[in-house]
């Protein structure tokens, strides 16, 4: 991690006064009115010609903001003027020396707050598009089957179990496996990707891409199991002193789905994004009858999610596929203090997604039978600013009204799933029910046990979780080899 | 993948499974439950676990064929495997010398009562089973449960075995006697109900098996919420078993009908070919152990 960027003579022929004139590359889309009707990818990436092109716009900064604000540190410089070398393996290869998963965070990173954040060239006009670029070499390399295969240390013999599938377990094995450790990934479901296949739709990315790095993983010797619940099938103790891990990594993700604790959550119709993502995406709902897992019928009907973060988005997108009559957005501030990313935001408007900004839900109608049939919300305006920094919500009085919808989901986040916690002695926690673990290291109060991602830190961004794969990566090496690693 | 060693019929419908499943037969307490996937294209369900062997390490499951992947799963075979399976979830049943405990069971819900029962027993509780079924060939594991059991009554809804009646008329006459300190009641919603609001104003402790529809089972999703004291639980982590007194039974049996139609298609897209989509989920399940097999030579 957090290599010095690498000084390479530059293949960019340009002056920099030319390469600041350059527009940045439009990416190539499915028109609106056509992808709002299937769930095949909206972006289409980079053909290699445009992937030049873009290229052609970095400007080689001496203290690039965009490595700086990556936070696994991707040598992005580097990348870019292997890109325009016309190695694209070499700079996959480049990728991958700090990001085990590009096809994956080429496609879900937040690059608006990160990477693209950074460049200089976003304070006047438009940054490179960095995630387009990784997207690129990454598509290059699996499509034309080709494989920058990382070479392993020499085998260690110890044996390190990770607990779950998704980004946080998946960074950690690539470099574990790299270590020369023997890798163990514990998956509760019956399919690996964790939020990859359950929670971000097959639009924004394809299931094969994530099978394909996992695929990957398993070629470089890396043992997945499914159908684990650990803390229910078998404890981490057990994993330790039973079967011979010498060091456990929990990275098991966001936990339970929060409900808004109004009356009528119960009626049917009323889904956490959990839940209705978890019917579409993993279990392919969409494609009943032709797949077995039923979900309460979208078509024709008034959806309504409410929430403003890249999970609200996922789901109402999805919503506007499966052929909602009309699809909403009920979020209780503004768009300026949305959390997902932008990107999200402009094509489910290009879509045809409403958005009703400063509502909030206070009660779901529904019929004798059980099923919903309206939603009754209060307005909100925005007060003082809260923790997050953000203007706080406050209701209007008397602003109620009451909105027809036959499907509500709510996408209101999630707190902690406490069946590890629970099950595992010596594990500390956070007041709200995350492990605890050190920043640095992500060391738990229980020697040889890690923890990171969302279990650690509460819902956050694949790329972040990935980090924390990563640091807890170099702390299990670390320990394994005799150095002290800090407990929590 | 998941060996069936063993699949007989124990009723019309209901066909009893030994499945080698080593974690979870060492694991599973009475109470808990798995939840199964057959093929590539399948639905999770949640199935009671009826019984385990440790050291055979396998589980034993009881199904009652009235969706698509119950009937499915009913034409397996010893020697056919189970794709998915993971358990054991849920929290066990509450196991403690509460004095006398009667288990209510109706039709299949007998299967799952029957651990909790033995185990009740084994407390040292005096266990009285009263099992039910609508006649005599939905009946399942009379003998077992006889086995655990200090006193069994078995009712019919249409007399043709033991007495006619519900199970409530014969657990009303025994809170009547006044000997009664614990219930658990496991079948249909309905039968639930009418325990929960029998014992109600007596206060003897009473608790019911909620079989709400799941999707991951490990509290991810919420599908499964129901209304326990007017606050939302989920059955898959904060259940199965919950204070009859406290569940409001309106509301899961809506819940339960959320999908009736989509069920509906699904068993007549079964039955319009049951051969073929039975040689598919074989396929399925037979290319993913070719596929276990060929990731297990690449890392040699």
């Amino acid at each position: 991690m957090s290599n010095p960027p690498t000084k390479v003579p530059s293949h960019n022929p340009l002056p920099n006064k030319e390469r600041v004139k350059l527009p940045r590359q439009r990416v190539p889309e499915q028109e609106p009115q056509v992808r709002a009707h299937n769930f095949q990818e909206v972006n289409l990436g980079f053909p290699e010609e445009q992937a030049r092109q873009e290229s052609l716009r970095c400007i080689e900064c001496s203290k690039p903001g965009c490595i700086e604000k990556c936070p696994v540190s991707v040598d992005i410089r580097a990348v870019i003027d292997l890109i325009l070398a016309g190695d694209y393996l070499g700079a996959a290869s480049k990728v991958r020396e700090d990001n085990a998963l590009p096809a994956i965070t080429g496609r879900v990173c937040p690059v608006d707050d990160q990477c693209e954040s950074g460049c200089v060239l976003g304070k006047k006009g438009e940054p490179v598009g960095i995630a387009y670029l990784e997207r690129f070499v990454a598509d290059w390399e699996r499509e034309t089957g080709q494989f920058g295969s990382p070479v392993s240390a020499p085998a260690t013999g110890k044996k390190v179990g990770l607990v779950g599938s998704g980004p946080a377990s998946l960074a950690c094995a690539g470099d574990l496996i790299q270590m020369g450790h023997q890798v163990h990934v514990f998956e509760a479901l019956h399919e690996l990707g964790g939020v990859l296949v359950y929670g971000i739709p097959e639009f924004r990315l394809p299931k094969e891409i994530v099978r394909h790095e996992i695929h990957v993983l398993q070629r470089r010797g890396v043992v997945f199991e499914t159908n684990v619940v650990v803390g229910k099938t078998v404890t981490i103790d057990e994993l330790m002193q039973d079967e011979g891990f010498d060091a456990m990594f929990i990275a098991t993700g966001a936990g339970l789905p929060r409900f808004l604790k109004v009356p009528g959550e119960h009626f049917n119709g009323v889904y956490s994004a959990n839940e209705f993502l978890t019917r579409v995406n993993l279990m392919r709902a969409y494609r009943f009858p032709e797949f077995d897992e039923p979900l309460y019928p979208c078509t024709d009907r008034d959806v309504i999610v409410v929430g403003g973060g890249n999970t609200a988005m996922d789901s109402v997108r999805s919503a506007l596929r499966l052929g909602a009559r009309s699809a909403s957005i009920f979020y209780r501030r503004t768009l300026v203090e949305m959390p997902a990313r932008k990107e999200e935001v402009h094509h489910a408007k290009d879509e045809g997604v409403h958005f009703e900004m400063l509502v909030n839900p206070v009660e779901f109608l529904g019929d004798e039978k059980g099923n919903l049939t309206a939603v009754k919300c209060i307005r909100q305006e925005l007060g003082e600013p809260d923790d997050s920094g953000r203007r706080s919500p406050v209701p209007v009085n008397g602003s109620e009204f009451v909105t027809p919808c036959s499907v509500a989901i709510i996408a209101a986040g999630t707190s902690a799933n406490p069946l590890i916690q629970s099950t595992t002695p010596g594990l500390a926690t956070t007041k709200r029910g995350y492990i605890s673990a050190n920043e640095e290291t992500l060391a738990t109060s229980k020697p040889g046990v890690f923890a990171g991602g969302d279990i650690v830190t509460g819902g956050a961004t694949v790329i972040l979780a990935m980090g924390a794969g990563r640091k807890a990566a170099k702390s299990i090496n670390a320990y394994l080899t005799g150095l002290v690693v800090v407990p929590n | 993948m998941f060996e069936i060693v063993e699949a007989r019929t124990l009723a019309r419908g209901i066909k009893l499974f030994v499945i080698e499943a080593p974690r979870i037969a060492r694991k599973q307490k009475p109470g808990q439950f798995v939840i199964l996937r057959l093929d590539d294209r399948g639905e999770r369900i949640p199935l009671t676990i009826a019984d385990a062997d440790a050291t055979a390490g396998t589980v034993t499951i009881v199904v009652q064929a009235i969706g698509k992947t119950t009937m499915l799963l009913s034409m397996l075979e010893a020697g056919d495997s189970i794709l998915d399976m993971v358990g054991p979830l849920g929290k066990p049943s509450e196991i403690e010398n509460f004095g006398t405990a009667v288990v209510v069971s109706g039709s299949v819900g007998t299967a799952m009562a029957y651990p909790t029962a033995r185990e009740l027993k084994r407390a040292g509780n005096k266990v009285i089973s009263i099992v039910g079924a609508r006649s005599k060939d939905l009946l399942v594991l009379e003998e077992e449960v006889r086995a655990v059991s200090d006193e069994t009554y078995v009712v019919t809804d249409d007399g043709s075995y033991g007495d006619k009646g519900l199970v409530t008329d014969k657990l009303k006459e025994l809170v009547a006697a006044g000997q009664v300190n614990y219930v658990l009641a496991v079948g249909p919603v309905p039968m639930m109900r009418a325990v929960a609001n029998l014992t109600a104003p007596s206060k003897i402790k009473t608790m019911v098996s909620l079989n709400s529809i799941m999707v991951d089972g490990t509290g991810m999703c919420g599908g499964c919420r129901v209304l326990v004291n007017d606050s939302s639980q989920f059955a898959c982590v904060d259940g199965p078993e919950f204070d009859a007194t406290q569940v409001n039974f309106e509301v899961l049996m809506q819940r339960n009908n959320m999908y009736r139609e989509q069920e509906r298609a699904s068993i007549e897209r079964l039955q319009a070919d049951p051969e073929a989509e039975l040689k598919r989920i074989r396929d399925s399940v037979h290319s993913h152990e070719c596929a276990a097999e060929a990731a297990a030579v690449s890392h040699e």
